[in-house]
């Protein structure tokens, strides 16, 4: 890289190379997976109490998953006995008002499910997505890290809660065309968020090293594994066109949920691990030396003799 | 208002290091761990090729990410435009590292010594409990600017005011001072020579500026 200067001199950059963040592992990867994937499930769950199913085991699943997510981060940060001190900043931190619709979300649903109410399971979705949308906030404002700091990440942990919790809802819920039709919706959803953020991403510079690691064979075979997922839930779909094989629709539900599954925890365990590489520091100029023009003087030099006669 | 902010004449820097040591003497910090570093970058393609120093740390921005996403309010901006991080309300979440487009921040998870698993006596002495299991970074020696100034001296021109890295540099690469002083020094270097900051475009006003030629653009 370089740059001219009013000079005219050709002035040749310098930038140090990123890293691998190393301080959010695979604990941190933990919250946005339970918080994705419960979220997404507490919306199917909603659906299906919207549509007269059952849903109070995937309404608490879900919670569950949340809760975990946010007991692994608790144990990844280094004052524990101070967790409640994430509560002190609302005013501009997406961490803080994660924890505080975290607060709403997890007793609602457990109340949901207590007593069996569809309304509150409704009202406990949208605080789930707001939950999620949260946690989506938090990897935006994260302006160090390239692979997180794109506006697209948003659209896409949304997506891919979505998408994550409907797959999972296909495994331990009711399987109806409804779910069904949530799940794929939900799947393609993610599929195209990740190529708009995928294109984000490679309009950025310096984030060549997070595009190898999305590149690298373990990412393929995960992205491969979310479409044959979403072919399995669309097969499950269209099979009783055909088949009044209720066995077969089933397995096909729950082998396509699966793959949704694990290839959306696939890619945010590397989303956060692996892909998370600190941004290159980059001067834009190099110094001119030899030119007698960095002679100390007046009170520059009468302030470095001053230090220095100590 | 004061903005105090430091200036490093990338002309005159050698890479020496002074500064990384006296940063690391002064404010004890763990092996791993270094508040003032000094980037050795390659610059420019063969047969024009140079090699630059880089004094480098916390910027102090005036528009601070980290401040913006830390949940527990420990990261503080002071008037003076110093940033600081209060050790006792801090949780350790890293956030605040994740969101410094200048990869500043380090976090010490647990109490390292420089040579094996026992400190020696004079980490032992030093060893602040405190600032274990929470982020840290450069303060600009916020303390010592304090104390100066309560004894009426001059940050960048007293040196019992001045940040460590500033007294140590060997070269005279390094001044601090307030920027909001017309008549200063710092003012005087700006105006005279060309410098400039690093990451402009995040708009997050680093107070820490580079000079690399003469002049005004």
């Amino acid at each position: 890289m370089s740059e001219l200067f009013a000079t005219g001199r050709r002035r040749a950059g310098a930038s140090t190379a990123s890293r691998r963040q190393r301080y959010w592992d695979v604990r941190a990867a933990g919250n946005f997976i339970g918080g994705g994937t419960g979220s997404g499930l507490i919306v199917a769950a909603a659906v299906a109490a919207a549509s007269g199913a059952s849903f109070r085991a995937t309404l608490v699943l879900g919670v569950a998953l949340i809760a975990a997510g946010l007991a692994l981060v608790w144990l990844e940060i280094g004052k524990p006995w101070r967790a409640l001190h994430v509560f002190f900043h609302p005013r501009t931190s997406w961490m803080t008002r994660e924890g505080i619709v975290a607060c709403a979300v997890i007793p609602l649903g457990v109340v949901a499910a207590a007593v069996s109410a569809p309304a509150l399971a409704v009202i406990t979705a949208v605080l789930a997505v707001g939950f999620l949308y949260c946690q989506a906030r938090i990897l935006r404002a994260a302006r160090g890290i390239p692979a997180w700091r794109q506006q697209e990440i948003v659209a896409l942990i949304l997506a891919a809660g979505l998408a994550e919790g409907c797959a999972l809802a296909l495994i331990v819920g009711p399987r109806g065309d409804v779910a069904l039709g949530l799940a794929l919706a939900a799947g393609l959803a993610r599929e195209v968020a990740w190529r708009f953020y995928r294109s984000a991403l490679a309009r950025e510079a310096g984030a060549a090293a997070s595009l190898a690691v999305f590149a690298a064979p373990t990412a393929r075979r995960l992205r491969a594994l979310h479409r044959a997922g979403l072919g399995l839930i669309a097969a499950a779909l269209v099979t009783p066109i055909f088949l009044d094989q209720v066995p077969i629709v089933a397995a096909l539900a729950m082998a396509g949920g699966a793959l949704v599954l694990l290839s959306g925890w696939g890619m945010k365990a590397l989303l956060i691990t692996r892909a998370a590489f600190t941004r290159t520091i980059v001067i834009p100029a190099t110094p001119t030396r030899g030119l007698r023009s960095d002679t100390l003087s007046g009170e520059r030099r009468r302030g470095f003799e001053r230090r220095h006669a100590q | 208002m004061t903005r105090y902010v430091m200036v490093a004449d990338l002309r005159r820097c050698v890479g020496c290091q002074t500064c990384t040591a006296a940063c690391k003497e002064g404010n004890a910090t763990p092996p791993g761990v270094q508040w003032r570093r000094v980037l050795d970058l390659e610059a420019g393609t063969y047969p024009e090729v140079s090699r630059v120093f880089v004094p480098f740390g916390c910027q102090h921005c005036a528009n601070p990410p980290c401040l913006e996403v830390c949940p527990s309010t420990a990261t503080k901006q002071r008037e003076d435009g110093i940033i600081t991080i209060d050790d006792d309300l801090c949780i350790g979440c890293s956030y605040c590292i994740m969101a410094c487009p200048y990869d500043a921040r380090s976090l010490i998870d647990q109490p390292r010594y420089a040579f094996g698993e026992m400190p020696t006596e004079a980490e032992a002495a030093r060893l602040n409990k405190s600032a274990v299991g929470v982020a840290s970074k450069c303060t600009f020696c916020a303390g010592r600017i304090d104390a100066g100034t309560a004894r009426g001296l001059v940050p960048g021109r007293d040196p019992e005011a001045t940040p460590l890295c500033v007294n140590a540099c060997i070269s005279g690469a390094l001044s601090f001072g307030d920027i909001e002083d017309e008549s200063g020094p710092i003012a005087a270097l700006l105006a005279e020579n060309r410098w400039f900051r690093l990451q402009e475009r995040e708009g997050t006003e680093p107070g820490f500026y580079y000079i690399w030629d003469k002049g005004t653009l």
